[in-house]
C-alpha cells in the first residue's frame, strides 16, 4: 500500500516536472511574440550554427548572449574568419555565416541559391602598434602602405618622423603583422591601401587573402592583437575594440580629405554619410571623401540564404537578424562598434523582409 | 573442421567489421586524391617547386611549405636524436634497473601530452624564452661567423622555424627514447660480455658492441619521430609564425609547415583551385607518412624482436 | 694506430678512462634533459592551470569576447561525449579487426586489414579531418557535427584498438583454444567465450588508452566538430571539445582565456596521463 502511494506520488511528480518542461528564461510565449521580436517564439528553432568574422565577434557574442537570455534561441556562432564563413555558407555546412567582406562574383555564383547580404554594424579597422617608449603614431596611406610592403623597415624611418614631429622612434626593424587566416578584415584594410597606393595595389593587391612581402601572421583579429601585443615594435590592423581591450596604441590616419583622423566611432560613422548603396549592399566605404570620416572603415554582413526551406529555422533567423539590427544596437557603442546609419538600417530591415521558407515570406510585413 | 551456421555468422560479422578498416584507408586516398585533383593537374611538378601562393591571383605553389616542414622537422631531429639516444643508452646499459624503471616511466608520460598542450606550452613559455634571450644571444654569437650566421639573420619575432623546430624536438624525444631502449635492450649480451672479456671500458662496449648491432633500430627509431614530426599540426601551428614568405636561409624567419598551413586555411578555402591546392598539401603530407612509417617499421622490425607495444 | 701503439700503456689507458667518463657524464645529462623537460612542462602546467580551476570553469559557458569570467563546461561535456561515442564506434570495429587478423586467419587479407590499420596509424591527423570534412561534413550529414567529430577521432583510434588487441590475443596460449576445440565448441564460441574474456584486460586496456589518446586530438576536431558556445547534447549538432577551446584561448589575447587554455590543459594531461598510467601499470604485459 505504501510503496503503491509512492509510486504514483513518483509518478505525479515526475509528470509535473516534464509539463514544466526544460527551464526555459523569458516571458512565456505567444503567438503574437513573434515578431515584432520580444521574447520566445514557440515556433522557431532552438539552436542555429553558424560561422564567420572575428571582426563583429566581441558585439556578436554579446548579442548571443543576450539573445538567449531573451528568446532561449541557442544562437553558436564560431569566429573564424571571413573566408571560412564565406565557404561554410557555400558548402551549406552552417545556417548563416558573417563576412566582411561582402561575397565577390565569383563566389556568388559558387553557391546554388540566392545570398542576401545583411549590415549589422559598422567598425574601423585600426593599425594598432606596440612600439616601446611611443603612445602615439600618426600615419599617411603612403607610410602605412610602406610598411606592409617592406619599403619602410625601420622605426626611426625619415618618412614616419616627418608626420610625427617631436616622437623618438626606436632604430629597431618593424613588424608588420596581418592575418594568416583568410579575413574580412584584412579585405577592408587592403582595399583601402589598394585605393590609395598604386604600388600597394599593384604588389599586393586587395582580397581577403593577400601575400605580404613580410611579417608575421595572427589567427583572427584577436589572434593579430595578441601577437601585436606580445611583440616588441610591432604593427598590426584589427578592429577597434580588440585593440582598446589589450590596451594597445592606436595610430591616427590622414585621410582623403587630408586631415589626420583618431579612429572614434563618430568617424566611422562618417564614412557612410552620403554613400549609394547598390541593391544587393555589396558596399565598400573606405576611403571615403567626408572630413572627418576615419578612412578604413567598414561594415560588417550577416550572410543568409534568401530561401530556408525549414521554416522553424527560417523564422528563428529572420527573428535574430531583425533584433540584431534593432536591439542589438544598443550595445554596439560600449564594444567598440558603430550603429547602423538610419538608411542602412531600413536597407536591411527590407532584406529580413525578403528572406522566404518555401517561397513564402518568413516574416509579417508590418 | 564443421563450421556451423553460428561460425558463418561470426566470421561474417567480424569480417564486415574488420574490412571497414582497409575500405577507409582506401576511401580516405581516393576522397583525397579526387579533390586535389584540379590542382595536381593545373600545377604539376611545379606545385613542389613554386613558392608563390596566391589564393587571390590563384596561383598555388607549396614549396615554402615544404621548406618549412623540412627546416622543423631537421631541427627537431638533429636536437631530439642526440638526447633521446643518449638517455636511451643510459637507460639500458648505465642505469640501475629500478631507476631506469621510474626514469622511463617518466619519459613515457611525456608521449601522453597531447599536440595542443605542447602549442601552448611553446606560445607561453618557449616563444618568450627565445624571443628575449635564445635568438639574441644566438644573433650576437654565431651572426658574424661566415655562411652559418646567415641562419640567425633578421629581425626577431619569437614566432619562427626554428622555436617550431624545437617544440618538435621535445614532441618526438618519448618515441625515440622508448624505441631506442627496445632495440638496445634486444642486443644480444653475448655481444657485451664479448666486448667487456677483451678490457674494453663501458663506454668502449657500447660503442664497440651494442650500437653498431643497433644502428639500423635506431636509425629506425628516428625515421619514425621524423614521421611524427612532419604530419605534426597543432603544437607547430601556435609557434610557427604563419606567414608564407618566399624562402629564405634564416631561421628566425616565421614560416609555415605543410600541416599547419593546412590547419590555417582550411576552413576557409573559398574558390576550387585554392581548396584544391590545401587537399594536395594534405595528399603530399599522406604519401610521405606512408613512406616514412612503413620504411620505419621495416626498419625496427629487422632488430628487434619484441612486438611494438608502444601505442603511437 | 701506430702512432697509439707507440704510445706508453698507461696513457692510452688514462685516455680511455677520461673518455669513458665523459661519455657517461654526457649520458647523464642527456637522460636529466629528457626527464627535466617533463617536468618542467608539467611544472608550468600545475602553476598556471591551477589558479583557474574553480567551479565556475567546469560549470559555466564561456562569456563573450573580452569579458572575465565564465568557463569550459561545455567543452567539458563535449570531450566526453565525442570521445565516447568515438570509442563506441572504433572499439568493435578494432577489436574485429584483430580478431579477423588473429583468428580468423584468411592469409592475405589478414596482411591487408593489417598494413590498411598501419597506414591509417601513420596518417597526420589533419589529414584525418579532410577526409571526415569532404566525407560527412561536406557530404552525408551536410553539417558539422558531434557524430563527424567522433567519426574522425575513431579513424584514429581504431589502429590503436587493433593493434593492441592484437598482441592481447596472440599471448592467450594456444592450448586455451584447442583445448576448446577439442571439447566440440564452434570456432565463435571458442573467440567469444573463451580467448576474448582471457584476455579481456588487455582488451579493456587497449580501449581506454585509445580513448584517452584520442580526446586529446584537436586537429580533426577543427574540422568537423566545430565548436559549440553553448551546452549540447545532440549529435547532429556542432559540439565544443576541450582541445578546441584551449587553441582558441590560446590564441586569443585574452589574459583571462591564456589562464583558462591552461586550466583545460591541466585537465586535459591529468585526465589522459592518470587513465593511461594506471592502465599501463596494471595491464598484463603486451597490452602496452
Amino acid at each position: 500500500m505504501k510503496f503503491r502511494l509512492a509510486a504514483s506520488a513518483l509518478a505525479v511528480a515526475t509528470l509535473i516536472a516534464a509539463c514544466g518542461g526544460a527551464s526555459t528564461p523569458g516571458p512565456s510565449a505567444s503567438a503574437n511574440t513573434c515578431f515584432p521580436v520580444k521574447g520566445q517564439c514557440p515556433e522557431e528553432a532552438q539552436t542555429l550554427t553558424a560561422s564567420g568574422a572575428t571582426f563583429p565577434a566581441v558585439v556578436y557574442t554579446k548579442w548571443i548572449d543576450e539573445y538567449y537570455k531573451s528568446t532561449g534561441v541557442q544562437v553558436n556562432y564560431q569566429a573564424i574568419g571571413s573566408g571560412g564563413g564565406i565557404k561554410a555558407i557555400t558548402e551549406k555546412t552552417v545556417d548563416f555565416a558573417g563576412s566582411d567582406a561582402p561575397m565577390t562574383d565569383a563566389q556568388l555564383a559558387a553557391v546554388s541559391t540566392s545570398i542576401l547580404h545583411i549590415p549589422t554594424v559598422m567598425g574601423a579597422v585600426v593599425p594598432t602598434f606596440n612600439i616601446p617608449g611611443v603612445t602615439k603614431l600618426n600615419l599617411t596611406p603612403d607610410t602605412l602602405a610602406g610598411i606592409y610592403l617592406g619599403t619602410i623597415k625601420t622605426w626611426n624611418d625619415p618618412k614616419l618622423a616627418a608626420d610625427n614631429p617631436g616622437v623618438t622612434f626606436p632604430s629597431s626593424n618593424i613588424t608588420p603583422v596581418f592575418r594568416s587566416d583568410s579575413s574580412g578584415t584584412t579585405f577592408a584594410f587592403t582595399d583601402y591601401l589598394a585605393k590609395v597606393s598604386p604600388d600597394f595595389k599593384s604588389k599586393v593587391g586587395a582580397g581577403t587573402a593577400v601575400t605580404f612581402p613580410s611579417g608575421v601572421g595572427g589567427k583572427g583579429n584577436d589572434g593579430v592583437a595578441g601577437v601585436v601585443k606580445s611583440t616588441p615594435n610591432s604593427i598590426g590592423y584589427v578592429e577597434l575594440i580588440y585593440a582598446i581591450q589589450q590596451k594597445l596604441g592606436t595610430a591616427a590616419l590622414r585621410n582623403a580629405s587630408g586631415k589626420f583622423v583618431d579612429p572614434t566611432l563618430d568617424a566611422v560613422s562618417k564614412a557612410a554619410v552620403g554613400v549609394t548603396y547598390p541593391d544587393d549592399l555589396r558596399v565598400s566605404i573606405t576611403n571615403s571623401p567626408n572630413a572627418d570620416a576615419w578612412p578604413i572603415s567598414t561594415f560588417t554582413f550577416l550572410l543568409t540564404y534568401k530561401d530556408v526551406s525549414d521554416h522553424a529555422k527560417a523564422l528563428a533567423m529572420a527573428r535574430y537578424f531583425w533584433w540584431g539590427t534593432h536591439d542589438g544596437q544598443a550595445f554596439t557603442k560600449d564594444l567598440g562598434y558603430a550603429p547602423l546609419p538610419a538608411d542602412v538600417l531600413t536597407k536591411a530591415e527590407a532584406k529580413i523582409h525578403s528572406m522566404t521558407s518555401g517561397g513564402l515570406p518568413v516574416l509579417p510585413s508590418n | 573442421m564443421r563450421s556451423g551456421r553460428g561460425d558463418r555468422v561470426f566470421a561474417g560479422g567480424v569480417t564486415g567489421l574488420a574490412l571497414i578498416v582497409p575500405l577507409t584507408l582506401a576511401g580516405i586516398t581516393f576522397l583525397m586524391v579526387e579533390a586535389a585533383w584540379p590542382s595536381i593537374t593545373k600545377y604539376g611538378v611545379g606545385f613542389l617547386t613554386s613558392s608563390t601562393w596566391d589564393p587571390v591571383k590563384e596561383i598555388f605553389g607549396a614549396a615554402a611549405y615544404l621548406y618549412g616542414t623540412l627546416v622543423t622537422t631537421a631541427i627537431a631531429v638533429v636536437l631530439a636524436a642526440p638526447v633521446a639516444v643518449g638517455a636511451a643508452i643510459f637507460l639500458v646499459e648505465y642505469a640501475p634497473k629500478r631507476i631506469a624503471g621510474t626514469l622511463s616511466f617518466l619519459i613515457e608520460v611525456l608521449a601522453y601530452i597531447p599536440s595542443i598542450v605542447y602549442g601552448l606550452w611553446g606560445l607561453f613559455v618557449l616563444v618568450p624564452l627565445f624571443r628575449e634571450n635564445v635568438e639574441p644571444s644566438l644573433q650576437s654569437l654565431l651572426g658574424p661567423v661566415p655562411i652559418v650566421g646567415g641562419l640567425f639573420a633578421g629581425a626577431i619575432g619569437g614566432r619562427d622555424l626554428l622555436v617550431g623546430g624545437v617544440i618538435l624536438a621535445i614532441m618526438i624525444v618519448p618515441i625515440l627514447v622508448a624505441v631506442s631502449r627496445e632495440v638496445i635492450a634486444a642486443v644480444p649480451t653475448a655481444q657485451r660480455e664479448g666486448m667487456l672479456g677483451i678490457g674494453a671500458t663501458k663506454w668502449e662496449m657500447v660503442r664497440g658492441a651494442v650500437l653498431p648491432y643497433a644502428r639500423i633500430g635506431i636509425i629506425g627509431a628516428i625515421v619514425l619521430g621524423l614521421a611524427r614530426a612532419f604530419g605534426e599540426t597543432m603544437a607547430v601551428t601556435l609557434v610557427v609564425g604563419n606567414s608564407s614568405t618566399a624562402i629564405t636561409s634564416s631561421l628566425f624567419v616565421p614560416g609555415y609547415t605543410m600541416a599547419s598551413a593546412i590547419a590555417n586555411q582550411f576552413v576557409e578555402a573559398t574558390g576550387q583551385l585554392y581548396f584544391s591546392a590545401i587537399v594536395e598539401i594534405a595528399v603530399l603530407l599522406l604519401i610521405v607518412a606512408l613512406v616514412v612509417n612503413t620504411l620505419a617499421r621495416l626498419l625496427i622490425r629487422r632488430v628487434s624482436a619484441a612486438p611494438q607495444g608502444f601505442a603511437i | 694506430m701506430t702512432a697509439a701503439a707507440l704510445a706508453p700503456a698507461w696513457r692510452v689507458r688514462r685516455r680511455r678512462r677520461v673518455a669513458d667518463t665523459v661519455m657517461a657524464v654526457l649520458l647523464v645529462v642527456a637522460t636529466a634533459i629528457a626527464v627535466g623537460l617533463l617536468v618542467l612542462i608539467l611544472g608550468y602546467l600545475l602553476v598556471n592551470g591551477l589558479p583557474a580551476l574553480n567551479v565556475a570553469f567546469f560549470t559555466e559557458r564561456p562569456k563573450p569576447f573580452g569579458v572575465e569570467g565564465g568557463g569550459v563546461g561545455p567543452a567539458i561535456v563535449g570531450t566526453l561525449i565525442v570521445s565516447a561515442l568515438a570509442g563506441v564506434i572504433a572499439i568493435p570495429i578494432g577489436i574485429a579487426a584483430a580478431i579477423f587478423v588473429t583468428e580468423l586467419r584468411p592469409g592475405r587479407w589478414g596482411g591487408i586489414v593489417r598494413f590498411a590499420a598501419e597506414l591509417i596509424a601513420g596518417l597526420p591527423s589533419i589529414a584525418v579531418g579532410v577526409f571526415v570534412w569532404s566525407f560527412l561534413v561536406r557530404g552525408l550529414l551536410g553539417r558539422y557535427s558531434a557524430l563527424a567529430g567522433a567519426v574522425a577521432l575513431a579513424v584514429i583510434m581504431v589502429p590503436i584498438v587493433a593493434r593492441t588487441t592484437e598482441e592481447v590475443l596472440r599471448l592467450v596460449p594456444g592450448s586455451l583454444r584447442e583445448a576448446a576445440l577439442a571439447l566440440g565448441a564452434p570456432r565463435w564460441r571458442v573467440i567469444l567465450r573463451v580467448v576474448l574474456p582471457t584476455a579481456r584486460a588487455g582488451v579493456a586496456t587497449a580501449a581506454v588508452l585509445a580513448v584517452a589518446r584520442a580526446a586529446g586530438e584537436t586537429a580533426p576536431l577543427l574540422l568537423t566538430a566545430l565548436g559549440n558556445l553553448f551546452f549540447s547534447t545532440d549529435l547532429l549538432r556542432p559540439i565544443a571539445a576541450l582541445p578546441l577551446q584551449i587553441y582558441q584561448y590560446a590564441s586569443s589575447p585574452y589574459d583571462d582565456w591564456h589562464a583558462k587554455a591552461w586550466g583545460g590543459s591541466l585537465i586535459l594531461v591529468a585526465v589522459i596521463a592518470a587513465v593511461s598510467l594506471a592502465l599501463r601499470a596494471f595491464a598484463p604485459r603486451g597490452a602496452r
